[in-house]
């Protein structure tokens, strides 16, 4: 078995109590305390979760903004120095590659937050693709780590340790600024539905922003929250994870991400042709979004049932809302079976899935 | 650490058993147990009447993570089960050995109880 790779906040985690877990090749904390604890939290107060798995890559170059335009389906045209923007990247067949986050710092310099799953996957495919235009992408991964501070009380938490002006930080932007005396870049993002930044650091100072964040947080209730609690907050929120709702076989048209593909952004990216026809012809199956009223947890592979009992689909995601103390989830189903009625066996009793047009919680956005 | 009270027996399925003395017993998970599963969800418990026989499976236990089988540790027939954990199976996080409890049985051989773990032997067994 080869050895899991470590965040610098490993033993942080360890010292705090956490159950560390492998997860996509990493030891990551998935809980501290309990998941469902630590989700409301996040909902009440405010949580601290180390995401330094996850990748990032330098954009820079005369042609960036092609390449870039390239590659994904949102379109990168729109950002300015500061900006940050959420696309799919995708294969020809209009199947994901991967979703990320792109900062643009300065005209012809981006950076890209990736999945720490799809990290070589990426970065191999954004060296492939970079063929023909002058740009250099390189992977910065282990030079990067990344916390996220989310909920009502992470404003107030993290404005407490930067001179940096929050409030003139609006959703899905950033500025580069100095947290509790670490360079950080200060992005108003994260995957929770809730209000909160995201702050990438160098790995040498992990520990230190860590540790001034939970003690500047202990007056507003901050708590360590885990991959466990991340997964179930970023399904309230109705954000897709990549290997669930979009993978190599799951288009983000299908994924109802639609707002994200830029069919006419002016330029051929990869998978426009794939996902034009799909627009225009219509999918065979959908992703949908359902709850069920019921404690039991409807989980990720169990087949969808349609009408009268016929295999209409499978379910993608499925965790208990601890929210709304029911189970909630997703799954791909037929496109002629979208609209229901769809139901699930568990242990012989059959729950019927009530469609729910995500998100099943209010998203908090700061006002951009 | 674990809690692993000195007056219950224990099957290596991870239940624990309280005699009363009367010829009934209680049932429920350890705490090795519950903190293995993390937060609990759900629990499905049998109807009163159930017949079980040692080792049977009487219900299921759903944490976030997994849904895992409930095993009797001996026979016996279910006389009540624990209703409160329907709106409320974090109990058995909290409180596996008290109010996490969930099942009485009406022992057919109240001589299988020896049979079980006593204190020092589940102690080993979960290290």
């Amino acid at each position: 078995m080869s050895e899991l790779k470590r965040t610098p906040l490993r033993d942080f985690h360890a010292v705090n109590g956490a159950r560390l877990v492998d997860f996509a090749g990493w030891e990551m904390p998935v809980q501290y305390r309990s998941i469902l604890e630590e989700h409301k939290a996040v909902r009440r107060t405010a949580g601290l979760f180390d995401v330094s798995h996850m990748g990032e890559v330098d954009v820079k170059g005369p042609d960036a903004l092609r390449y870039l335009n390239h590659l994904v389906t949102n379109d990168v045209a729109r950002l300015f120095p500061g900006r940050v923007l959420y696309s799919p990247m995708c294969y020809p067949n209009g199947g994901v590659v991967d979703d990320l986050l792109v900062y643009m710092r300065a005209p012809e310099d981006y950076f890209l937050c990736i999945n720490a799953g799809n990290i070589d996957k990426d970065v191999a495919w954004l060296h492939e693709q970079a063929k023909g235009f002058n740009v250099a992408v390189t992977d910065r991964s282990e030079d990067y780590a990344l916390i996220a501070v989310q909920g009502p009380a992470a404003a107030a938490i993290v404005q407490s340790l930067t001179g940096a002006k929050l409030d003139r930080i609006g959703y899905y932007h950033f500025a580069e600024g100095t947290v509790a005396g670490v360079h950080c870049i200060i992005s108003r993002t994260g995957y929770t539905g809730e209000d909160g930044f995201e702050l990438y650091h160098a790995a040498g100072d992990a520990v230190t922003l860590t540790e001034a964040v939970v003690k500047a947080g202990a007056a507003h209730g901050l708590e360590l929250t885990g991959l466990g609690a991340r997964d179930s907050l970023r399904l309230e929120a109705g954000y897709p994870l990549y290997g669930h709702e979009i993978t190599a076989d799951i288009s983000p048209l299908t994924a109802g991400l639609g707002w994200t593909v830029k069919l006419d952004k002016g330029i051929d990216f990869i998978g426009r042709d794939a996902l034009a026809a799909e627009k225009k012809n219509g999918a065979p199956s959908k992703v949908v979004y359902f709850k069920t009223g019921d404690r039991r947890i409807v989980r990720a592979d169990a087949p969808v049932l349609g009408a009268d009992g016929t295999p209409a689909g499978k379910v993608l995601s499925g965790t208990l809302s601890p929210i709304f103390n029911e189970a909630i989830g997703s799954a791909l189903v037929a496109s002629a079976s979208a609209t229901g009625p769809l139901s699930v066996d568990i242990r012989g009793t059959p729950i019927h899935l009530q469609l729910v047009k995500p998100p099943f919680v209010p998203l908090k956005k700061a006002s951009s | 650490m674990s809690s692993v009270p000195s007056d219950l027996r224990y099957a290596k399925s991870h239940e624990w058993l309280k005699p009363a003395g009367d010829g009934t017993a209680t049932v429920g998970i350890t705490d090795y147990a519950q903190n293995s599963l993390g937060d609990i969800t759900y629990v499905q418990l049998p109807k009163v009447g159930a017949t079980l026989t040692a080792g049977q499976v009487y219900g299921v236990v759903e944490s976030v993570k997994a849904a895992s089988d409930l095993y009797s540790p001996v026979a016996g027939t279910v006389v009540e089960v624990n209703s409160a954990l329907d709106s409320a199976p974090e109990t058995v996080n909290g409180s596996p050995y008290e109010g996490g409890w969930m099942i009485k049985l009406k022992l057919a051989d109240p001589a299988a109880v020896s049979a079980l773990l006593d204190s020092v032997a589940y102690g080993k067994l979960i290290g």
